[in-house]
């Protein structure tokens, strides 16, 4: 589960590319202006662009912060999940829940990994993570109080997850775009086995129909909040897109979503807490009320319900595994004849870049 | 590249018999052996694969996009190491 | 589960006890784990305990009803598996443990043509990656650093005295204890000396863990456990999940 694009939305971009562009009186600039013809051109054919090309130190450091905040989410939002699996009310349910908050693990693997092709280890990456630096998708500083909350998870913010993340298989950046077709594969299940629990719910007792609303009610404004700000209030937005490193606008995607919802939660028998909502003809769209962006502002700035307690968790569970890392380190150095000889050399450009380079 | 003194390994994967290894990712582990067990929990537990490699990636020499062109473009104008050159007159077969 | 249990619903609720308890220790990991790659790895071996777990339980009944609705005392699973997860160090020793009995255990139910061959024939394969992996990581934690020997010294140290419970006489299950243990002990002491450990010389049975665990008498973390474990599914008697 991840909501990559709308955190990057709000963050800002460092480096100016207009403002490299400035320099072109000089020789290297030259140079680099023929790299950016190269790199424009690619981007334009639709090409994908590999972890050695040229490329934009903007380019470069908005993929990074959007990779590593992807990665971050996943996670991060491990926790909110595994908070339930040793209460899952039933064994199947439980192999469920198990299988997909491993999922979330292996997919921050690949992001990492994503972001590795990059020049930036995971190391440097969970040190911001750590060190509150990055962010995550806020969506994750909300709790699970109940088992309901497991499925509206599911449901719904893998749901709105999955429309944010579609696009981004046909990402320009290579590994970026091939991690995420592989996410997207995984990820298939995550939204079925949320809405296949809500419906259990739904369709259960009284007090398990009361426990689903109850969720739905709680997880919907947060999950519509995940694509980000409004289109004329992110900043950044424009120029992630003429990278292709973001292919749908925020409102758009959150249009695309609601527009999706609205009748699985009738065929869920469940109502959406939002009495605006209603379909308009004209626009061929359901109409939503406002979304209340001071919450959203609020729990990104760290006052949300979770935001400590993700991230204490998060650095402790870093911290006590040290000294295993270490370990395996350690006896790696004494034993392997494989071990490769990267290890205690010195780092160079070459090495850098993880994913076979070409 | 590493993660606590955990260097990154490049993982190939061969999804059947009869198909070649085809790069699936990348993953930290001490060494080759975890780094095998590692691939094998990573990317492979839906069934993907029969077989793993795991290369340091550190050991990978990569063709610099730098020369994509003295290395790549010489190759474009012999077309006549395609098929498709060739005409042959129509009703032949087996050519 | 009634009082008619036969030999073999017994068997397989000593197995399937083992199975799941040890399942849901492991996927209290989820999230926490020393490296994401091992977040990983520990619930693969959860899931595939939690497989098992599921297929004995609905040898006896309604596997649902056995995890949620026993009390403690109907339990049959070991006290080796149900002991708290401690540091990455104590659950890698009580997978070194159990997963080196569970690997004997199903090799020989697999070669056999007792009704747990089936199960067995795929259990074993599963778990001889357990052992695998415990194994490899017994390596890397005694001989790895001063601390990290330490570490894993104390928890092979301490589960010891949960070990000697797993070559107990189960009823239903038909298989060589002694030359399980025998093999058990060999199996351990070689990947403990390999790994620069000493091989505990503690008791490894007493008056409460010599088959206790089977007998229904469990630790008192366990109590803990199962109360997170039951408490949802018992506050909605009858609903359908």
């Amino acid at each position: 589960m991840t909501a990559g694009t709308a955190a990057t939305a709000v963050t800002a971009v460092t480096a100016d590319a207009q403002g490299v562009r400035a320099e072109q009186d000089t020789a290297a600039a030259a140079g680099q202006a023929a790299h950016e013809a190269v790199f424009d051109a690619a981007v334009a054919a639709d090409e994908r662009i590999e972890p050695r090309d040229w490329m934009p130190d903007a380019y470069r450091a908005s993929l990074v912060r959007q990779i590593a905040q992807h990665a971050h989410s996943e996670i991060i939002g491990m926790q909110p999940e595994a908070n339930w699996i040793t209460r899952a009310p039933t064994l199947r349910r439980k192999a469920i829940l198990m299988a997909k908050v491993q999922d979330e693990a292996g997919h921050g693997l690949y992001l990492y990994s994503a972001a590795e092709t990059l020049g930036t280890s995971r190391d440097e990456l969970l040190d911001k993570l750590h060190s509150g630096r990055q962010k995550y998708s806020s969506i994750f500083n909300y709790p699970t109080l109940t088992w309901a909350d497991v499925g509206a998870i599911g449901w719904l913010v893998d749901g709105a997850a999955i429309t944010n993340q579609v696009p981004l298989c046909r990402c320009s950046y290579g590994p970026y775009a091939r991690a995420m077709i592989r996410v997207c594969k995984e990820e298939s299940f995550h939204q079925r086995q949320g809405y296949e629990a809500l419906l259990a719910l739904s369709k259960g007792t009284e007090a398990q129909h009361a426990m689903a609303q109850d969720a739905v009610n709680r997880w919907w404004w947060p999950s519509l909040m995940m694509f980000g700000p409004p289109d004329d209030e992110s900043a950044h937005s424009a120029q992630s897109m003429a990278w292709k490193i973001k292919r749908h606008s925020n409102d758009e995607l959150r249009q695309r979503f609601v527009d999706i919802a609205v009748p699985q939660a009738e065929a869920l028998g469940l109502t959406l807490p939002d009495p605006d909502l209603r379909w308009n003809e004209e626009r061929g769209h359901y109409d939503f009320g406002p979304i209340d962006w001071t919450e959203f502002w609020d729990v990104l700035k760290g006052n949300g319900p979770c935001n400590e307690q993700r991230l204490s968790k998060r650095r402790q569970a870093h911290e006590d595994g040290a000294w295993v890392r270490e370990a395996a380190a350690a006896y790696a150095d004494k034993h392997s004849t494989n071990h490769p000889e990267q290890h205690t050399q010195q780092r160079t450009e070459q090495q850098e870049n993880g994913e076979a380079r070409a | 590249m590493t993660t606590d003194g955990w260097p990154l390994w490049e993982v190939f994967v061969r999804s059947r018999r009869g198909l070649s290894h085809t790069h699936a990712g990348s993953l930290h582990a001490p060494d080759a052996e975890m780094a095998l067990r590692n691939a094998r929990d990573l990317y492979t537990r839906r069934g993907e694969g029969v077989s793993l490699w795991v290369v340091p990636s550190a050991a990978i020499t990569a063709s610099s996009p730098d020369e994509k062109d003295p290395f790549f473009d010489p190759s474009a104008d012999k077309p006549y190491r395609h098929p498709t050159f060739y005409e042959i007159p129509e009703g032949v077969k087996h050519l | 589960m009634t009082a008619q249990t036969t030999a073999i619903e017994a068997a397989a609720l000593a197995l399937g006890d083992d199975a799941l308890v040890l399942s849901h220790r492991l996927g209290e990991w989820a999230g926490n784990a020393p490296v994401l790659e091992e977040d990983v790895a520990l619930a693969n071996i959860a899931l595939d305990l939690l497989g098992q777990a599921r297929v004995l339980l609905s040898l006896v009944g309604d596997e649902d009803e056995l995890a949620y609705l026993r009390e403690e005392r109907a339990f049959r699973n070991t006290q080796l598996v149900e002991q708290p997860n401690g540091d990455f160090a104590h659950t890698i020793a009580r997978q070194l443990y159990f997963s080196t009995y569970q690997k004997l255990l199903y090799g020989q139910l697999a070669s056999g043509e007792g009704p747990f061959s089936g199960l067995a024939a795929k259990a074993v394969k599963e778990v001889a990656y357990h052992q695998d992996h415990a194994e490899h990581w017994t390596l890397r934690l005694g001989d790895g650093t001063p601390e990290s020997h330490t570490r894993m010294q104390r928890a092979c140290d301490a589960l010891w005295r949960y070990t000697g419970e797993m070559f107990q006489p189960v009823d239903g299950l038909d298989v060589d204890l002694t030359a399980m243990e025998n093999s058990w002990l060999a199996s351990v002491t070689a990947v403990l000396e390999q790994a620069t450990l000493t091989v505990p010389d503690g008791p490894r049975t007493g008056a409460w863990t010599a088959g206790a665990g089977r007998q229904g008498l469990h630790t008192e973390p366990f109590g803990r456990m199962l109360a997170e474990m039951q408490h949802l599914h018992r506050s909605h008697p009858g609903a359908t999940w």
